[in-house]
């Protein structure tokens, strides 16, 4: 099974292009059949795989394809690298694709059928480059992937391309990501010149015998982390993400859910030697996660949009998971991704089935009491909002108390932020679900009317996504329930340098179930107080206020960024065309042809025809040659 | 023998069009250039078994001890196949355009042609000034006879510059040739003259800037956004496909074998203008609103980075500059052709008039922005495997100059992407709602670059190695 | 008598035709004048011919022989010249150097 390998990508690969060449040809259900069906066959052919990796003993195979490039000493195969870590993200990527898939049939029904031909062709496209990306055996590989993630955001952002609002958003998306790209490369770069390889199986063994602490592997580990705060959202490139939301909902969920973002997690998570080595890399992971994790909480307090409330969700969800990276607690990182693909994608497909039911609209103000219209969707909604608050039982709960836990452990001070992020992930949680569900709907009658529980297509998916939600997390649970932890059983031959590295922090059962108590009733505290205030929501139409009008505003952190670097860079742009282009260099050159010119025109006077003066000059020259020859002698 | 069919081929084939009318002129451009791709593929061929075969010398002038000597390494005929695919390719697409003195119009392309594969396989200092010019010389005209308005002041700026540049590497070239023992323009005698050190660089500065004129670098690279935007635009894709080449293969060719340490001692200098050139360039084309004035910009920062990575000069960095030569001239052409199209329809290039052409020529649109984002370099497109080995050749060089040159990624994204914005995305108007979508002589043609853009993006392999011996030599001399 | 004052003479002579081409306007003087700077080129010539003949240095008609080279070039710039000036005598009814400028326009 192992062996077939190479069909994981090319299957999504082939359905781009049969969608993409044929978009005109094909009709709506066979382009949807393609698309879906290539990523379901993708997923068994995981599954298939996934079962003979989880084997115990089971090691790294690397089916190489080709040499990709050679160049000197440099050799750089195209092989994919089978092993715990990627076989696990494969089946989230494929799983959690395919139900998207199979959603956006339904979803995307009022296209055209070429734009729906096209919008299969990308959403193919993307996994396919996910796929690169996570199983590629090497960092070029991986790059490879990271950048194609990066084109498909582009690409499916700006699905509605005669929308500029959306057009911008597609080009913010990509030009942060490729901020961070930079980063990815020049760390490259230098594992290049310092270890003569990029391939995993290669480099991550010469690391391992680097002493920790070392300048070049912190200066590595950092340049990555910055490639990873490009895709992956992180202070101060997240930006791009809420805008993101332009494009339709099923992509957000495949960018937020199971492709894209979590590049960052794979990443850190497959160069886990190299970041506990540079431990002052990993502190920098860890405040930056935080960082993000709490402002973006700050933000998606006061939004209004769905969408835009689930963006800052990923946003702060994805600064827990490098929080966790940051406190070395890489499988419960990988945990995190894997329960938060299942909640988020649950969350967002439930958004668009809200969206489709809405015929559009997206502002929570203008909803309101849809619990009694769309019962599936209301029911795996609020199981995704119980299970991303932590509430007992379900798999948010496992994964982020896990990461609490392991903070607390690592600092106490990180521990508090990051417990009152999760309180404040609860409350707008909770806050979204009781606006858009409960209480009267506020919209027009003529949306009223409409209002209808969306088809099957659109929630199979959402039913299965709450299962997962549901049960999920019991696959890694924490040691104090006595059980065994499978997932970290399962990873443990990926994370096993690393933890031969540092000393293990235990916590006393003692503390560890307070800790988890704590969380809980502190939680569900801030769930009934969420509900108080917004069971019964109104709309009163008055303009916020204070830090409310602030948190509204994100922080203005985009008309910040507008100040100190679009402004200015157009500026500068201007500056060099028109003052060193046009007044400078050119002038100069133009000037220097002018100058000839002008010269020419002065010494042409001299040619006045007069056959008396063209003599008188002759002599005058020849008087002057004598001169000269008796002087120089 | 091959080699001099390669010149001679389109030499002959320009001169008879000159006399050619109707669709004369056509054909013969066709079926000549046609035959130099035939000649070069099998020269690839023949390279492969037997490379010597493709070096060919008789005698030109034996009084002044100048032979024509021509050749053909890997980075030859690297550049020789650039050049009759991109001929192929331009004469395909302008098939259905009508050119007033039509013979002349494709006579002095094929001369070009010919001045160009001469430049490239001359391995004889005074046939390669020959032939230097002899491609300079018909673009002047073809430039100042069918250019846009300001054809005249731009063709002036034009000659000011390249006849600067001529002039002063004639000048090296002779100078160079008198201190050679036997008085000699032959390749192995230039190499071989061993100068002193402060001798090299001096004549450094005659040879780099005539090259830097021609790639163009910063600061002589005015003549060439005004130029790109004035000429027609089949001479455009040649002068920024093929011709900017010949600076860049200057450089690999002569200068670095023949002036090692004068190069060893500028390097730096040449790197630091090169990578200002990038982000310099880089910045205008955001703010340009001209299509072509932006290409031409973006051209200019590629250019800088390739020339930054002869200079950073090692394995990595020159094999990504030679397999980026190939691309670069795919990318570029591709491009153009699209310029060319957009201009044949709706007679404008101003961005700020174009916009919503994807809904009403929807293959147009998937072409540009396959062609744009192999032109950011886009891992699996070709334009990646150049970048990356260029970059990481200058990483080994000096971190920080790579960095720095890595700010041009991110610009280059902002002004591409602007770009494909502006033509084919957002609301269309009265004017682009009239686009008609891609004629089968169109549809050929950007099919042909976009299977070159992904086969030698996936599986760059045979690129690599066709350019690895001439990498070998070059580091080996210096 | 020593070759200085055939030098002297010749360069009289010369000075003399120079300043009569350059001032004067009247064709025919111009003319005449040109001829006078020929003629005292020949002088000299012949001047130091002698005296090289005299110093055994070298054989006395190599020099001269050149001298009638000059002369026979006189004479057929004569026939040439003259023949110019009188057709633009007839032109124009003058031999003004001056008013020949149309060349120019």
């Amino acid at each position: 099974m192992i062996n077939l390998v190479w069909l994981v990508p090319l299957l999504p690969l082939l359905g781009f292009l049969v969608n993409g060449l044929g978009r005109r040809y094909l009709s709506k259900s066979l382009a949807g059949i393609v698309g879906s069906g290539a990523i379901l066959a993708a997923f068994v052919i995981s599954l298939g795989m996934f079962l003979e990796v989880r084997t115990p003993g089971f090691q790294a195979v690397t089916v190489q394809l080709f040499d990709f490039i050679s160049a000197g000493s440099l050799h750089i195969p195209f092989a994919f690298q089978v092993d715990q870590l990627s076989s696990l993200f494969l089946l989230i990527i494929t799983g959690v694709g395919s139900l998207i898939h199979i959603y956006s049939t339904s979803y995307m029904h009022d296209e055209t059928s070429e734009g729906f031909a096209r919008y299969f062709a990308y959403l193919n496209l993307f996994v396919f480059s996910m796929l690169i990306l996570v199983l590629g055996a090497n960092y070029v590989m991986m790059f490879i992937g990271w950048e194609g993630v990066g084109l498909c955001s582009y690409l499916l952002i700006g699905f509605w391309y005669k929308n500029t609002n959306y057009n911008n958003a597609a080009k913010k998306a990509f030009v942060m990501n490729r901020i961070g790209d930079l980063g990815f490369l020049l760390g490259m770069f230098l594992m290049i010149v310092h270890f003569g390889s990029v391939n995993y199986s290669e480099v991550l063994p010469q690391i391992a015998g680097v002493a920790k602490g070392d300048g070049t592997l912190a200066a590595i580990a950092m340049l990555f982390f910055v490639g990873a705060m490009g895709k992956s959202a992180q202070v101060p490139l997240y930006t791009w993400l809420p805008d993101a939301m332009a494009g339709p909902t099923p992509v957000s969920a495949l960018i937020h859910a199971a492709t894209m973002v979590t590049a960052g997690i794979y990443m850190i998570a497959r160069s886990n030697i190299l970041y506990t080595l540079a431990p002052c890399v990993q502190n920098v992971v860890a405040i930056i996660g935080l960082v993000t994790a709490v402002l973006a909480a700050s933000i998606a307090l006061k939004q209004d949009d769905i969408k835009k409330v689930l963006a800052y969700s990923t946003v702060s969800q994805l600064g827990y998971m490098f929080l966790a990276l940051g406190v070395g607690a890489y499988t419960t990182a990988v945990f995190h991704v894997m329960t938060h693909a299942f909640f988020k994608a649950l969350l967002f497909l439930g958004s668009g089935s809200v969206i489709h039911a809405m015929g559009g609209e997206q502002d929570i103000r203008k909803m309101g009491g849809l619990k009694k219209y769309m019962p599936i969707t209301n029911a795996t909604f609020l199981i995704g909002c119980l299970a991303i608050s932590g509430i007992p039982g379900l798999s948010g709960f496992f994964s982020k108390d896990e990461i609490l836990s392991h903070t607390f452990a690592a600092n106490k001070l990180l521990y508090v932020v990051g417990l009152l992020t999760a309180l404040m992930t609860a409350f707008y949680m909770f806050r979204l679900y009781y606006i858009t569900f409960c209480g009267q709907f506020r919209g027009t009658h003529e949306q009223e009317h409409h209002l209808h529980e969306s088809p099957g297509a659109i929630t199979f998916p959402l039913i299965v996504l709450a299962i997962l939600s549901v049960i999920g997390g019991y696959v890694g649970l924490p040691a104090v329930f006595g059980a065994p932890n499978l997932l970290e059983h399962y990873l443990h031959p990926i994370f096993a340098a690393s933890a031969e590295k540092v000393e293990p922090h235990e916590l006393a059962h003692s503390t560890e179930w307070l800790l988890m108590g704590l969380s809980s009733v502190l939680v569900i505290i801030t769930i009934f107080l969420a509900r108080s205030w917004y069971r019964n929501f109104a709309d009163n139409g008055e303009p916020r206020t204070g830090l409310a009008k602030v948190l509204e505003n994100k922080w203005y952190v985009d008309e910040i960024y507008d100040a100190i670097i679009v402004k200015p860079l157009g500026m500068l742009s201007r500056f060099f065309e028109e003052a060193i282009e046009r007044s400078g260099i050119d002038r100069l050159v133009n000037g220097v042809g002018r100058g000839v010119q002008w010269g020419s025109q002065q010494v042409r006077l001299l040619q006045s025809g007069q056959v008396g003066f063209y003599i008188f000059a002759m002599v005058i020259g020849m008087v002057l040659l004598f001169v000269i020859g008796f002087l120089v002698r | 023998m091959l080699t001099v069919l390669l010149i001679l081929i389109p030499l002959v084939a320009g001169l008879l069009t000159f006399g050619l009318k109707g669709s004369g002129p056509k054909t013969v451009g066709l079926i000549s250039s046609l035959a130099s791709l035939a000649v070069t593929i099998a020269a690839l061929f023949q390279f492969r078994t037997a490379p010597e075969t493709l070096s060919h010398s008789c005698n030109w002038i034996p009084q002044l001890g100048a032979t024509f000597s021509v050749g053909l390494d890997g980075m030859g005929m690297m550049l020789s196949l650039l050049t009759s695919i991109s001929f192929v390719l331009i004469f395909i697409v302008i098939n259905k355009r009508e050119y007033d003195r039509a013979n002349s119009f494709y006579a002095l392309m094929l001369l070009s042609q010919a001045g160009l594969m001469g430049v490239f396989a001359a391995y004889d200092a005074m046939l390669f000034y020959f032939f230097w010019e002899l491609a300079l010389i018909p673009v002047y005209f073809l430039c100042s006879l069918w250019g846009g308005e300001k054809r005249i002041p731009v063709t002036f700026k034009f000659f000011v510059y390249t006849f600067a540049g001529s002039l002063l590497m004639l000048i090296g070239i002779i100078y160079i040739y008198l201190q050679t023992p036997e008085h000699s323009f032959s390749y192995a005698s230039f190499t071989t003259a061993a100068l002193p050190k402060e001798t090299q660089s001096c004549l450094f500065w005659l040879f780099f800037v005539a090259f830097a004129i021609k790639m163009p670098i910063f600061p002589f690279h005015t003549w060439q956004p005004d130029t790109y935007e004035q000429s027609p635009t089949p001479v455009t894709m040649v002068l920024s496909g093929i011709m900017v080449k010949m600076g860049l293969f200057g450089v690999i060719r002569w200068l670095l074998p023949v002036l090692p340490q004068g190069a060893y001692v500028w390097s730096d200098v040449a790197i630091v203008l090169s990578i200002i050139g990038i982000v310099y360039a880089s910045c205008i084309a955001i703010v340009q609103s001209d299509f072509k004035r932006l290409i031409a910009y973006s051209s200019i920062a590629h250019i800088g980075l390739m020339s930054a990575a002869i200079f950073a000069n090692n394995e990595q960095s020159l094999q990504g500059v030679l397999v980026q030569f190939f691309n670069h001239g795919i990318n570029i052409i591709g491009l153009w052709i699209i310029v060319e199209i957009i201009q044949d329809r709706l007679k404008v290039k101003s961005l700020n008039d174009l916009g919503g052409i994807a809904a009403y020529a929807p293959r147009m649109a998937t072409f540009l922005v396959i062609i744009s984002f192999a032109n950011i370099a886009l891992p699996l497109t070709n334009g990646f495997i150049g970048e990356f080995l260029m970059f990481s050749g200058l990483y080994q060089y000096n971190p920080w100059f790579m960095a720095v040159a890595g700010l041009g990624v991110i610009l280059g994204a902002v002004y591409t992407l602007n770009m494909v914005q502006k033509v084919i995305f957002g609301q269309p108007n009265q004017l682009t709602e009239t686009t008609t979508d891609l004629r089968g002589n169109e549809m050929l043609a950007l099919s042909v670059i976009v299977a070159i853009i992904l086969v030698l993006g996936v599986y760059p392999k045979p690129m690599l190695e066709l350019v690895q011996s001439t990498t070998e030599l070059v580091n080996k001399v210096y | 008598m020593p070759v200085q004052y055939y030098i002297f003479l010749s360069i009289a002579l010369f000075c003399i035709g120079v300043m009569g081409v350059l001032m004067r306007r009247n064709a025919i003087i111009i003319f005449m004048c040109v001829e006078l700077m020929l003629n005292a080129v020949n002088l000299l010539l012949v001047a130091f011919s002698k005296m090289w003949a005299d110093a055994g240095r070298v054989d006395a008609a190599g020099a001269q022989i050149f001298v009638f080279f000059i002369m026979v070039v006189a004479a057929a710039e004569v026939a040439v010249g003259l023949a110019i000036i009188v057709m633009v005598y007839r032109n124009s009814q003058s031999v003004d150097v001056n008013i020949m400028n149309r060349l120019k326009n």
